[in-house]
């Protein structure tokens, strides 16, 4: 390697430093939830729907389905806290079952939640904010 | 001359042992039995076996033990509303069912084990969604002094109501291989994904202790 080449490595180097260090404050945030998304999805929800999302035959639904997530994007804080009966179409196939409702889940649990699993198993959606947690409980009955 | 004996010998003796065709365990409890037979004595070994049984399964049809006659069978506990561990041992019972889908040799009996609601209307339901059907995979609803029976005393599965538990049900998730003289061959976690493909590679060893009688 020359001297000059050497060089240029160094200043590339230090660059991406710097731009890794300069992620933004949502970046991070971002990061943070989505692993704790991950450690609470994997106590929580991934019994019936699986680590990859898929879900398990016709009795319970995959979370593969990203306008289905689009679509309820508002409702899914409510889906998680209350739970939620059927019948929802999911894939295009009916799911006629009970999801259990986990009362004791706080607001940033389940906003972690909501990114991990938005973001995850083909989905990309991006962040879910904890304050919007609130909102959204708020409007459940609608 | 001797050395060459000798080696050929260790030799001999190691490919017999390589070839000794590996059987899995009989497990459970045994006994002896001694019979007189023409003046001598014969002792047997009595091995714990399944003990006959009569359930109601998805299709409203009395099912029994002779219905498993002549095949080897995975029993598992289990109840339809579970949500802690029966999801993953069904997902992971679903990839065996799949494997020895339609071979005679091999059947399903999942005992529920909430006796109060699992009605056959419910199982059946169940099995409709989860993609399974009878006479392969039968599950079965029974009463609850004999299911709770079976699962400790037969299958070696423990399995109780439990007030406290989040539920009411507490159950053991293991998949119990029994072979056609009923007897206990295994035991997997079920929830456990190597230890369901170490359960499919011991039904097919089973089956070829069969095959070669």
């Amino acid at each position: 390697m020359s001297k000059n080449k050497f060089a240029i490595f160094c200043i590339l180097s230090t660059l991406g430093i710097f731009f890794y260090a300069c992620q933004s404050e949502e970046e991070i945030t971002y990061a943070r939830y989505y692993t704790a998304g991950k450690q609470l999805y994997e106590n929580k929800c991934a019994n019936c729907h699986g680590n990859d999302g898929a879900g398990l035959a016709m009795l319970y639904p995959p979370l593969t389905d990203s306008t289905f997530l689009k679509q309820h994007k508002t409702k899914l804080a409510c889906y998680i806290k209350n739970g939620l009966q059927g019948p929802i179409q999911v894939s295009g196939k009916n799911y006629e079952g009970i999801m259990p409702a986990q009362a004791t889940l706080s607001d940033i649990e389940i906003a972690e939640i909501i990114t991990y699993v938005t973001n995850s198993f083909g989905n990309k959606q991006g962040f879910y904010p904890y304050q919007q947690v609130g909102a959204d409980l708020q409007n459940c009955s609608n | 001359m001797k050395k060459i004996v000798l080696l050929f010998s260790a030799i001999s003796f190691l490919i017999a042992c390589i070839n000794e065709p590996k059987k899995l365990p009989i497990l459970g409890e045994r006994s002896t039995k001694d019979t007189v037979i023409n003046g001598k004595t014969v002792t047997d070994t009595i091995y714990q076996t399944i003990a006959p049984f009569r359930y109601y399964n998805q299709d409203s049809v009395l099912i029994s033990n002779t219905d498993y006659d002549g095949s080897i069978y995975v029993a598992d506990f289990f109840f339809t509303t579970c949500n802690s561990i029966c999801p993953i041992m069904h997902r992971n019972l679903l990839q065996v069912y799949a494997k020895y889908k339609g071979d005679k040799r091999v059947k399903f009996l999942s005992h529920s084990i909430d006796t109060k609601y699992d009605l056959p209307s419910r199982l059946k339901r169940y099995a409709d969604n989860l993609g399974i059907s009878s006479p392969q995979w039968n599950l079965i609803h029974g009463s609850r002094d004999s299911i709770y029976d079976i699962s400790a005393k037969n299958y070696l599965v423990a399995a109780y109501e439990d007030g406290a538990a989040p539920q009411g049900l507490v159950h053991q998730g293991w998949f119990v291989l029994i072979d056609k003289e009923k007897r206990i061959r295994g035991a997997y976690d079920g929830t456990k994904t190597d230890q369901v493909a170490q359960l499919m590679s011991d039904m097919d060893l089973l089956l070829q202790e069969y095959e070669q009688k």
